[in-house]
This record gives structure tokens, C-alpha cells and sequence, in this order.
């Protein structure tokens, strides 16, 4: 079976801790993610993001903090409007959107952060292998 | 006379405005003359490929090569004057970093060949031909050099010493770096950019910022700007933040036009387009969104950045092939 490979950026005070719960609680979920953790959601640059699908990254997950609870104020939203003008360039490059997701999941969110995982993850593998090294 | 180092430039996929750009030194085209020997630029002077072939090796001085690596002649030009040349430099956008030929690897080399010679409407093609590299005519085989299926930079081709940016070049900029060879300056460190700036073009501009709040993006042709006011925060996409300065900020301060990138990205950024997304994620302003719901800054986020109906080949509009995903896989 295919296993994608999927390259997940965390913000340090949301998500990343979400990750944490969700290890120290023991709950099971799928192990295609690779976490790199950021101090916020907007520290990830678009070039980060296209620079794992050139280097074979089948997708790519975002995961940043609810609106209001941003630790700097405004990092997620800036993260928002990257991400919709990256999803609408994509497809330029022959890369499907579905591959890279953003979702706001809470240091509390662990439950939210398995089901992101497993399902992201299931939708990749049905995508197929990611994007096809450069000619 | 038989003293003077030899130079040469050539054009592989170009337009021939670096040629423009090196004739636009006016005067100075005169210290160059008298500085070197132009042996090699079938744009400007007259000059075989066999002439450079009898060269020795590392004969050449200087090689301006401008344009992309399109075709198997470019790219056997480019080995040929790499092999040939002291100092190979990368001069104009194309061959720095692909530029408008490079807009080409968004498609395939198929989808070229359906549009230009089967689908084009003043075309007529009822034998479905399309170019092949031998065709045989009772004289014999005839050959054209082959098309590549993605358009490469100069540097993913050959070794290059030094890259000149710019579309084209600016000329007070070719001079600076003309000059200071003929003066005997120590060379950079191989790599280097040269004729141009580290920093951004917004740096060289001379409009008024202020902190970038854009309400809404515009397309040139929509809005008259305010002369004084920075374009982008207008809400004129100028790429002025993700592009290199040297250029003198020439098209905002002098015309009024945005900086569409012909300069590449700044010291530091891989990937232009990227970086301008980057940036127009904090510049754009949406107001109090506090009291919104997700689903309402959503709409009012795709309310702004619908504005721009390619984002692709509007922010990748000189460095597709030298970016970091180099084109469509």
C-alpha cells in the first residue's frame, strides 16, 4: 500500500502542543506526518511549503491556532491568505490543492488533531504518489 | 591590436533586448571597443560559429551569454562558449533565471506544438505536421536542433562564473561592471550577482510608504495611481518587495508602473513568487474581523485576492525555471 509522506508544520503554541496531548494521552494515529515545529503559523514561508513538495513531500499540513487565539494576534490570519493564494497557484505547477491543508487545531484540539491526521492522510493515499521530480 | 582581450556575446532563447542593452551604452560602446575585441555577437557583428570553435580553450575573456537553454543549439552554444571563456557570465533575466521563455515550462512540449501548429486558428496544418529534427527530402536529411520539453537556465546547463540580472540589463549597470573590469578590479567571488543591488527594489523607490494596509488588489489597467503614494499600497501588485534592486527603481519612479520582477529575487530569497505571496499575506487588510465567523473572512479574503486571475504567471513572470518547483511536473 502507498504510504504518502507528508510533511506537517506546527505552530509551537497551538498545535504543536495539541501534538503533545495527543502523544502523552496515547492516542493511535497515522505515522505519515514529519512535524517541524514553528514559533507561529505566518513564520512558515511559502517558499518552505513548495520546497517540500520539490523535494517529494506527497502533502502538506499546516496547523496554526483558532482566530483570537493567535499568540502573536494576527500570525494565523496572515497564514490564511498565503495559504488561499498558494492554493490558487498550485494548480499552475500541477499540484492538487487537496495535497496541502491548513487547519487551526488548539493546544486542547489532540482528538481534532488525530482526526486531521488519519484523514488527510487516507485522502493523499487515494490521490496517489505526490508530484513527479522535475524533468 | 592583436593584444586587446577577446569578448563575446551571444543569444540563445531571447528577444535581443541585451543586445539593445550592451549598443545602449552609447559612448562607453567606444571604451569597450577599445578595451577588447568583440569576436563573437551575431546580433551586432559578423561572426561564424567556426570562428569560435578555432579559439583555445579559456581563449575568450568574457562571454555575455544572454537567453535561455531552449533548443539542442542553445545548449551546445552554451557548452561551446563555457568551453571557450575565461569568465562565462549569465547576463539578462533569461539566462539568469529563465524569464519570459521560461513562462513556457508551465506546459509541456506537446501542449507547445498542439497550439502553435495544429489548434491555432491562422494556421492551416491539414496534414497534422508538426516540427521533427530529420526530415528526409530526396537531397537527403534534412536537420533542425530539438526542442527541449522544459526550458533550462544557463546555469542548470553549464558552469557560470557570474549572473547579471535584469530584463534587460540596465545599462549604467553593464557599464559599472564593464568598467571595472577594464580598470582591473578584483573579480567577485565566483557565484556572485553582479550589477545589481542585495537589496529590494522598494528600497531604490522613491514613492511615499506608509504602513501597507491594501484594501483591495487592482490590475494596472484598472486604477490611475496617486503619483506619490506606493503603488502596492494602493493595491497595485508590484513586485518591489521580492525583487532585487540595481535597476534604479526605474518603472515606479519614472512611469508610474508597477515592478513586475525582471530583476529576480533579493539577496537571500530562492523563490520569488513565493517570497511576493509572503508578502502580500501581511500587507493585505481586511479590516476588524474580530466579530466575523470563519466563513465570513474566508469570503472577505476571497473577495480581495480573486482580483488577480493568475497568480502563477503574474509572480513567476521572469524566474519560473530557475523558482524552486521550476514549472508544471
Amino acid at each position: 500500500m502507498f504510504e504518502p509522506k507528508i510533511v506537517c508544520f506546527y505552530c509551537k503554541w497551538c498545535t504543536y502542543s495539541g501534538a503533545d496531548l495527543a502523544g502523552t494521552s496515547r492516542m493511535k494515529y497515522l505515522p505519515n506526518g514529519v512535524v517541524i515545529k514553528t514559533m507561529c503559523s505566518s513564520r512558515i514561508d511559502p517558499q518552505h511549503v513548495l520546497d517540500a513538495f520539490a523535494k517529494g513531500a506527497d502533502g502538506v499540513l499546516i496547523g496554526g491556532c483558532h482566530y483570537g487565539d493567535c499568540h502573536y494576534v494576527t500570525g494565523n490570519h496572515q497564514t490564511y491568505r498565503r495559504v488561499e493564494m498558494l492554493k490558487k497557484m498550485l494548480p499552475s505547477f500541477g499540484i492538487d490543492p487537496a495535497r496541502f491543508r491548513l487547519e487551526w487545531i488548539s493546544a486542547a484540539e489532540a482528538g481534532k488533531l488525530v482526526h486531521v491526521i488519519n484523514e488527510f492522510t487516507e485522502q493523499i493515499r487515494a490521490l496517489g504518489s505526490g508530484i513527479p521530480i522535475a524533468r | 591590436m592583436p593584444d586587446k582581450p577577446k569578448i563575446a556575446m551571444y543569444w540563445a532563447a531571447s528577444c535581443g533586448g541585451c543586445e539593445i542593452s550592451l549598443a545602449n551604452l552609447h559612448a562607453n560602446i567606444l571604451a569597450v571597443d577599445a578595451a577588447f575585441q568583440l569576436v563573437f555577437c551575431p546580433c551586432l557583428v559578423d561572426g561564424k560559429k567556426r570562428d569560435v570553435e578555432a579559439l583555445k580553450d579559456g581563449e575568450l575573456l568574457i562571454t555575455f551569454f544572454n537567453g535561455a537553454i531552449r533548443t539542442d543549439e542553445n545548449q551546445e552554444m552554451a557548452h561551446l562558449l563555457r568551453k571557450k571563456s575565461k569568465i562565462l557570465i549569465a547576463y539578462g533575466s533569461c539566462a539568469y533565471e529563465g524569464c519570459i521563455p521560461g513562462l513556457s515550462n508551465f506546459h509541456s512540449k506537446q501542449d507547445h506544438f498542439k497550439a502553435i501548429y495544429l489548434d491555432n486558428p491562422s494556421i492551416e496544418n491539414p496534414q497534422k505536421i508538426v516540427p521533427q529534427t530529420e526530415t528526409k527530402v530526396p537531397e537527403g536529411t534534412l536537420t533542425i536542433p530539438a526542442f527541449h520539453d522544459r526550458v533550462r537556465t544557463l546555469a542548470q546547463t553549464v558552469d557560470v562564473d557570474y549572473f547579471l540580472p535584469g530584463c534587460p540589463p540596465e545599462s549604467f549597470k553593464v557599464w559599472e561592471v564593464i568598467d571595472s573590469v577594464i580598470q582591473g578590479k578584483a573579480l567577485p567571488p565566483k557565484g556572485t550577482i553582479i550589477g545589481a543591488g542585495k537589496c529590494t527594489v522598494c528600497d531604490e523607490c522613491e514613492k511615499k510608504k506608509e504602513d501597507k494596509k491594501i484594501k483591495r488588489l487592482y490590475r494596472t489597467h484598472e486604477i490611475v495611481p496617486d503619483r506619490e503614494k506606493c503603488l502596492l499600497e494602493q493595491g497595485i501588485l508590484c513586485m518591489g518587495p521580492a525583487t532585487r534592486d540595481g535597476c534604479k527603481a526605474q518603472c515606479p519612479n519614472n512611469a508610474d508602473m508597477p515592478c513586475t520582477g525582471c530583476y529576480g529575487p533579493p539577496s537571500g530569497v530562492r523563490d520569488q513568487g513565493a517570497k511576493m505571496i509572503a508578502a502580500l499575506g501581511t500587507a493585505l487588510d481586511l479590516g476588524d474581523v474580530s466579530t466575523l465567523s470563519e466563513e465570513q473572512v474566508a469570503a472577505r479574503v476571497e473577495e480581495v485576492i480573486k482580483a488577480i486571475p493568475d497568480y502563477a504567471g503574474m509572480l513567476y513572470k521572469y524566474s519560473l525555471p530557475g523558482s524552486i518547483l521550476g514549472g508544471k511536473r
